[in-house]
C-alpha cells in the first residue's frame, strides 16, 4: 500500500497513491509544458528581434530601419486579410444557412463535410491552384475594371497581365478561410432555440423573415467571432501569399489589381529567409514578432467574443 | 408562404406550420423552368460573343435570380419575392464555395497525373537536371518529421487535456484552456521561427534540422489535439468514473482503463485529424529543416527535403526547362493532397467502427 | 464480512454550502438499512460520505466522523481509494463500462486494481459473483459478449455482482431500481434480502413502498427550507416508522402529505 503519512488536516486529498500524484503531476507538467512553450514563443521571438531593433538604421534591408521595413509589409498582410474576410464572411454564412436551414436534411451532412474538406487542402495547393486556375481566370475581370472602374483607387491599373495581384491574393486567402467562418456560423445557427424559430414561423413570416428575426440575431456573434478567427488565419497565411503575389518591395497602395503589390509579413519571410544571414534574419524575425502581435490580438478578441456567446446563450 | 425553393421538385420541404391558406402561388415547376431558361438564353448569347463557359453559368444565375423575384413579385407579393431572392442567393453561395474545391481537385489531378509514375515515389533529385527525378526523398521526410511531431505533440496534449477534464482546477486550468486557444492561433511562419532561433542557440545561427522542423509543427499540433482530446474525454460519462471509483480504483487507473479506452475512437479520430492538419504545412519546414536534393532520413543531421517544401521550390526554382520541374510540383501536390485525403477519410472510419457502444 | 458503521455529527460541506448537519447514527450489520426523505435532502449525499465518494466533486469536505467496526474512515492516513475497496457502491443507472465484456465487467475490480489472480481463480470468482447478483443463469452463455447488450435490470444486476466481486463490507445504494420496471423492480429487492446475509446494505429510496418492503431499519431525512443543510429527522426500525412515527415530519411525509 502506497499511503503516506499524511498531515494532520481533514482536506481529502491528504492521503494520495503515489500512482496519482505521478500521473496527475505528468498532466499537470504537460499543462505548463504548453505555457512554457508560448512563453518561448514570444521570448524567442523578443530576443532575436533586438540585433535588429538596436541596428543602425542603414544595416537594416530598405536601409531606414526596422519600422519602416515591416510597415509596408503590414499593410500588406492586412489588406490581404481584410479581402479575404469581406468576401469570406457573407459567402461563409452563406453556406452556414444554407447547410443549416435549407438543405434537405439528408445532404446536409455530406455537404458539411465537403465544406470542411476545404480547410484540409494545404495551404501550399492554393497557391499552386491561385497561380494557374485562379489568376489567369481573372485577369479579362481587372482589364474591364481598370476600363470601367478604374476611377476607384481600387482599380487604378495598369492591369496586371498575370493576374497575380493583391485581389487575386485576397480571394484565396478568402477561400481558405472560408470553412472557419461557415464552420461557427454553422454551429451558432443549428443551436438557434427551435422555440424561437417556430415563434417567428407561427406569425406566419416567411423562412428568410425566420431568419432574419431569429437566426441572425441569436448568430450575430457567433458570426463575427467565426469572422475574427478567420481573419487571424489570414493574417498569418504564408506560402498561398508568397506564390501567388507578384510583390515589390516597399509597395504601399490600395490598387488591387496591378503587378506592383506589398507583400505580406510571412509571405516576406517566407520568401527571404532562407537566403538570409546576419541582421537580415533578426528583421526577418522582428517582423514575425509584429505579426505574432497582431495575430495574437486578433484571436484573443475573437475568442473574447465567441466564449461571451457561450454565457450569453439567449437560450433561456 | 413559399414552398418552392431552388431544390428539385420532389425534394419537397415539410409544410410550414400555420400557411393554410392557400394564397396565390407560382407553380412548383416555376424555378427549374425559370432557371433553365435562363441558361439556355445565356448559352445562346455566349455561343454568339465566346464568354467563357464559368461566366456564363454565373450570368445564368444571376439572369434566372432576377427574373424569379420579379416573376414572384408580380404573382405572389413582395414578402415571398424577397424569401425566393434571399434563397437563390444562399443556394448560389454554397454553389461558388464549391467551384473552388471542384477546380483545385480538378486542376491538381489533371497536372499531377503527368508525373504520377514509379520513378517519382522511387528515386531522389541527386543528379537530376531537367527530366525524371522523383520525391522518394521528400516523401521519406515527410514521413519521419510528421512521425515525430505526432511523437512529440500526442503525449503533451493527450496529457494536457486529461489535466483540463480529469484535473483541472481555477487559475492554472483557465489559463491552460485561454492559452490553447491562442495557440491554436500561431501563424505557422512564426512557429517555424520558434523552432529555428530555439536551435540556433545550440547549433549557431543557419541551422537546418529535421527535428526543429518537428517542433516547429508540434507548436501547431498540439493546440489541435489538445482542444479535440478535451472534447471527447467530456464525453465520457461521469458514470463510469463513479463506478470505477467506487471499486476502489485510483483515480490513475480509472483514466488510464476506463476512460481513455472508452473515449480512443475519438481519440483517434482527433489525432488523425491533428496529422493530417500539419502535414501538409509548408512555411515553418522552409525555415527550419530547408531542402536538399539527396535522401537524408536522419532527422537530427542537417537539411532535409519535405513534400510541401519539395512542391515548393521545383515551382518557384525549376531550372531550365522549366516544364519538367513545374510536372514533379503538381504531382508532390497530388500525392500530398492524397495523403490528407486519407487521413480525413482514415478518422472518419475510425469514428465510425471504433465508436463505443454505450449500454443505453 | 459484514460491518457495522457508526457515524456521530456528521456534518458535509461542499465548498461553504452545508449539505448535510449533524447526523448521528448507528447502522447494523447484516440488515438492510433504507433512507428516503424527499429529493435534495441530502440522502444521497450522506450515502456517498460513507465510501467518500462525494470527494469526487471539488470542495467537499466534511466534519464528524463515521467509522466502521471502530476504524475511522477519515482518519488522516487512510486513502480513500481503500476506503471504497471495503465500501462498494450501486448507482440510479446502471453503469456496466461499454468497452468490456461482461465478464471483465465482473472482474474489473480485480482487474484495474492490477491484483494478480490466477485465471481459474477468476472464473470461479466471477461465477459467484454473478450467482450472488442472480444474473448466472441468464449470461452463463455469453460471458465474452458486451455488457450492453443485456437489459436494463441485467445492467444493474451485473453492477452489483461487479461491487461484490471486490468483496466489500458494506454495500450502499443509490436509488438502485429507480430506472428499472418493476419485475427488474422485483428482482433487484430479492436480491437485497439475499446479500444482506453477507453485507450492511443501505439503499437510498424515493419508493417507499421499497423501503417498507426491504429494510429492517429506516432514516428519515429532510430539510426545513431550500439552501438549509439537510438533517436526519428520524431513524427507526422500518416497522415504527411505517405505522407509528416518532416525528410529526416522518408521518406527513409517509402519507403523502408533502414532499
Amino acid at each position: 500500500m502506497t499511503t503516506t503519512s499524511a498531515p494532520q488536516t481533514r482536506a481529502p486529498r491528504a492521503v494520495r497513491r503515489l500512482g496519482d500524484r505521478l500521473f496527475a503531476g505528468s498532466a499537470r507538467g504537460a499543462g505548463i509544458a504548453i505555457l512554457l512553450v508560448l512563453a518561448g514563443v514570444a521570448g524567442f521571438l523578443v530576443v532575436d528581434s533586438i540585433p535588429a531593433l538596436v541596428a543602425p538604421p542603414q544595416d537594416v534591408p530598405g536601409g531606414e530601419g526596422v519600422a519602416a521595413y515591416i510597415a509596408p509589409l503590414l499593410f500588406g498582410t492586412v489588406l490581404a486579410a481584410a479581402i479575404a474576410v469581406v468576401v469570406a464572411t457573407p459567402l461563409g454564412v452563406a453556406i452556414a444557412l444554407f447547410l443549416t436551414h435549407y438543405a434537405p436534411r439528408r445532404l446536409a451532412h455530406g455537404l458539411g463535410y465537403v465544406v470542411d474538406l476545404l480547410a484540409a487542402i494545404p495551404s501550399i495547393v492554393y497557391g499552386f491552384w491561385g497561380i494557374f486556375w485562379l489568376a489567369p481566370r481573372l485577369v479579362p475581370f481587372y482589364e474591364w475594371a481598370e476600363e470601367h472602374l478604374g476611377f476607384l483607387p481600387f482599380f487604378a491599373g495598369p492591369a496586371s497581365a498575370t493576374g497575380r495581384t493583391m485581389l487575386t491574393a485576397g480571394l484565396v486567402l478568402a477561400v481558405m478561410i472560408l470553412p472557419i467562418v461557415s464552420a461557427i456560423s454553422r454551429e451558432v445557427f443549428s443551436q438557434v432555440p427551435t422555440l424561437h424559430r417556430e415563434a417567428a414561423l407561427a406569425l406566419g413570416a416567411t423562412r428568410w423573415e425566420m431568419i432574419r428575426l431569429a437566426v441572425l440575431p441569436y448568430g450575430r456573434s457567433g458570426v463575427i467571432g467565426g469572422a475574427m478567427l478567420g481573419l487571424g488565419r489570414a493574417l498569418g497565411e504564408t506560402l498561398a501569399i508568397a506564390l501567388v503575389l507578384s510583390v515589390s518591395a516597399g509597395t504601399v497602395t490600395f490598387n488591387l489589381i496591378s503587378s506592383t503589390n506589398p507583400s505580406t509579413i510571412a509571405a516576406n519571410i517566407a520568401l527571404q529567409f532562407p537566403e538570409s544571414s546576419g541582421i537580415d534574419v533578426n528583421t526577418l524575425i522582428a517582423s514575425g514578432l509584429a505579426l505574432f502581435v497582431v495575430t495574437l490580438a486578433v484571436n484573443v478578441i475573437a475568442r473574447a467574443v465567441v466564449n461571451r456567446r457561450a454565457d450569453f446563450s439567449g437560450a433561456n | 408562404m413559399s414552398q418552392l425553393t431552388s431544390t428539385p421538385p420532389g425534394t419537397r420541404t415539410s409544410p410550414l406550420p400555420g400557411s393554410v391558406r392557400a394564397a396565390r402561388r407560382l407553380p412548383r415547376w416555376t424555378t427549374a423552368a425559370v432557371f433553365a431558361g435562363a441558361l439556355a438564353v445565356v448559352l445562346l448569347l455566349g455561343a454568339l460573343t465566346h464568354l467563357l463557359l464559368a461566366v456564363s453559368v454565373l450570368l445564368a444565375a444571376v439572369l434566372a435570380t432576377v427574373a424569379l423575384y420579379a416573376l414572384s413579385r408580380a404573382v405572389e407579393g413582395r414578402r415571398a419575392a424577397t424569401d425566393r431572392l434571399v434563397t437563390c442567393a444562399v443556394v448560389g453561395a454554397f454553389g461558388l464555395a464549391m467551384l473552388p474545391l471542384v477546380s483545385l481537385v480538378y486542376e491538381v489531378v489533371s497536372r499531377g497525373i503527368a508525373r504520377l509514375d514509379s520513378e517519382f515515389f522511387s528515386s531522389s533529385m541527386v543528379g537530376i537536371v531537367g527530366e525524371g527525378g522523383g520525391a522518394y526523398h521528400a516523401i521519406f521526410g515527410t514521413l519521419i518529421i510528421t512521425g515525430l511531431t505526432a511523437l512529440i505533440s500526442v503525449p503533451i496534449g493527450l496529457l494536457t487535456a486529461i489535466y483540463l477534464v480529469e484535473y483541472g482546477t481555477g487559475r492554472l486550468k483557465r489559463a491552460i484552456t485561454f492559452l490553447v486557444d491562442v495557440m491554436t492561433g500561431i501563424p505557422s511562419i512564426v512557429a517555424g521561427l520558434f523552432a529555428y532561433a530555439l536551435f540556433a542557440i545550440f547549433f549557431g545561427p543557419g541551422v537546418r534540422l529535421g527535428i526543429a522542423g518537428a517542433v516547429a509543427l508540434s507548436v501547431l499540433m498540439i493546440p489541435v489535439v489538445v482542444r479535440s482530446a478535451e472534447e471527447v474525454l467530456k464525453l465520457v460519462p461521469n458514470e463510469l468514473r463513479e463506478a470505477s471509483y467506487a471499486l476502489g480504483v485510483p483515480k490513475w487507473r480509472t483514466i488510464v482503463k476506463v476512460v481513455l479506452p472508452t473515449a480512443v475512437a475519438g481519440l483517434g479520430t482527433g489525432v488523425t485529424l491533428a496529422v493530417a492538419r500539419v502535414i501538409g504545412e509548408t512555411a515553418p519546414l522552409l525555415v527550419t529543416v530547408g531542402i536538399t536534393n539527396a535522401t537524408n532520413l536522419n532527422p537530427f543531421d542537417g537539411r532535409m527535403a519535405t513534400l510541401p517544401v519539395f512542391a515548393y521550390y521545383q515551382l518557384t526554382q525549376p531550372g531550365v526547362p522549366p516544364q519538367y520541374a513545374i510536372d514533379r510540383a503538381w504531382t508532390a501536390a497530388l500525392v500530398l493532397i492524397a495523403i490528407v485525403m486519407a487521413l480525413n477519410l482514415v478518422a472518419r472510419l475510425i469514428s465510425r467502427f471504433f465508436a463505443p457502444t454505450t449500454g443505453r | 464480512m459484514a460491518k457495522r458503521i457508526d457515524i456521530s455529527d456528521l456534518n458535509i460541506f461542499y465548498g461553504n454550502f452545508r449539505a448535510v448537519a449533524d447526523v448521528t447514527v448507528s447502522i447494523e450489520p447484516r440488515s438492510v438499512t433504507a433512507l428516503i426523505g424527499p429529493s435534495g435532502c441530502g440522502k444521497s449525499t450522506f450515502l456517498r460520505s460513507i465510501n467518500r465518494m462525494h470527494e469526487v466533486l471539488p470542495g467537499a469536505r466534511v466534519e464528524g466522523k463515521v467509522a466502521m467496526d471502530g476504524q475511522d474512515l477519515y482518519g488522516p492516513d487512510v486513502d480513500p481509494v481503500d476506503v471504497r475497496r471495503q465500501v462498494g457502491m450501486v448507482f440510479q443507472r446502471p453503469n456496466p463500462f461499454p468497452t468490456m465484456s461482461i465478464y471483465d465487467n465482473v472482474a474489473a475490480g480485480i482487474r484495474l486494481n492490477a491484483r494478480k489472480m490466477s485465471k481459474t481463480d477468476l472464473d470461479a470468482l466471477v461465477e459467484r459473483s454473478l450467482q450472488g447478483a442472480n444474473l448466472w443463469r441468464e449470461v452463463r452463455d455469453r460471458l465474452n459478449r458486451p455488457a450492453s447488450g443485456l437489459s436494463g435490470g441485467q445492467q444493474q444486476r451485473l453492477c452489483i455482482a461487479r461491487a461484490i466481486a471486490v468483496e466489500p463490507d458494506v454495500l450502499l445504494m443509490d436509488e438502485p431500481a429507480s430506472a428499472l420496471d418493476p419485475i427488474s423492480t422485483l428482482a433487484i429487492e430479492d436480491l437485497m434480502t439475499e446479500l444482506k446475509e453477507r453485507f450492511t446494505i443501505v439503499v437510498v429510496t424515493h419508493n417507499m413502498q421499497q423501503a417498507a418492503r426491504v429494510s429492517e431499519q429506516t432514516g428519515f431525512f429532510n430539510l426545513s427550507a431550500a439552501g438549509q443543510p439537510g438533517r436526519l429527522i428520524e431513524f427507526n426500525s422500518t416497522e415504527k416508522i411505517f405505522s407509528n412515527p416518532d416525528e410529526k415530519a416522518t408521518e406527513d411525509y409517509i402519507s403523502g402529505r408533502f414532499g
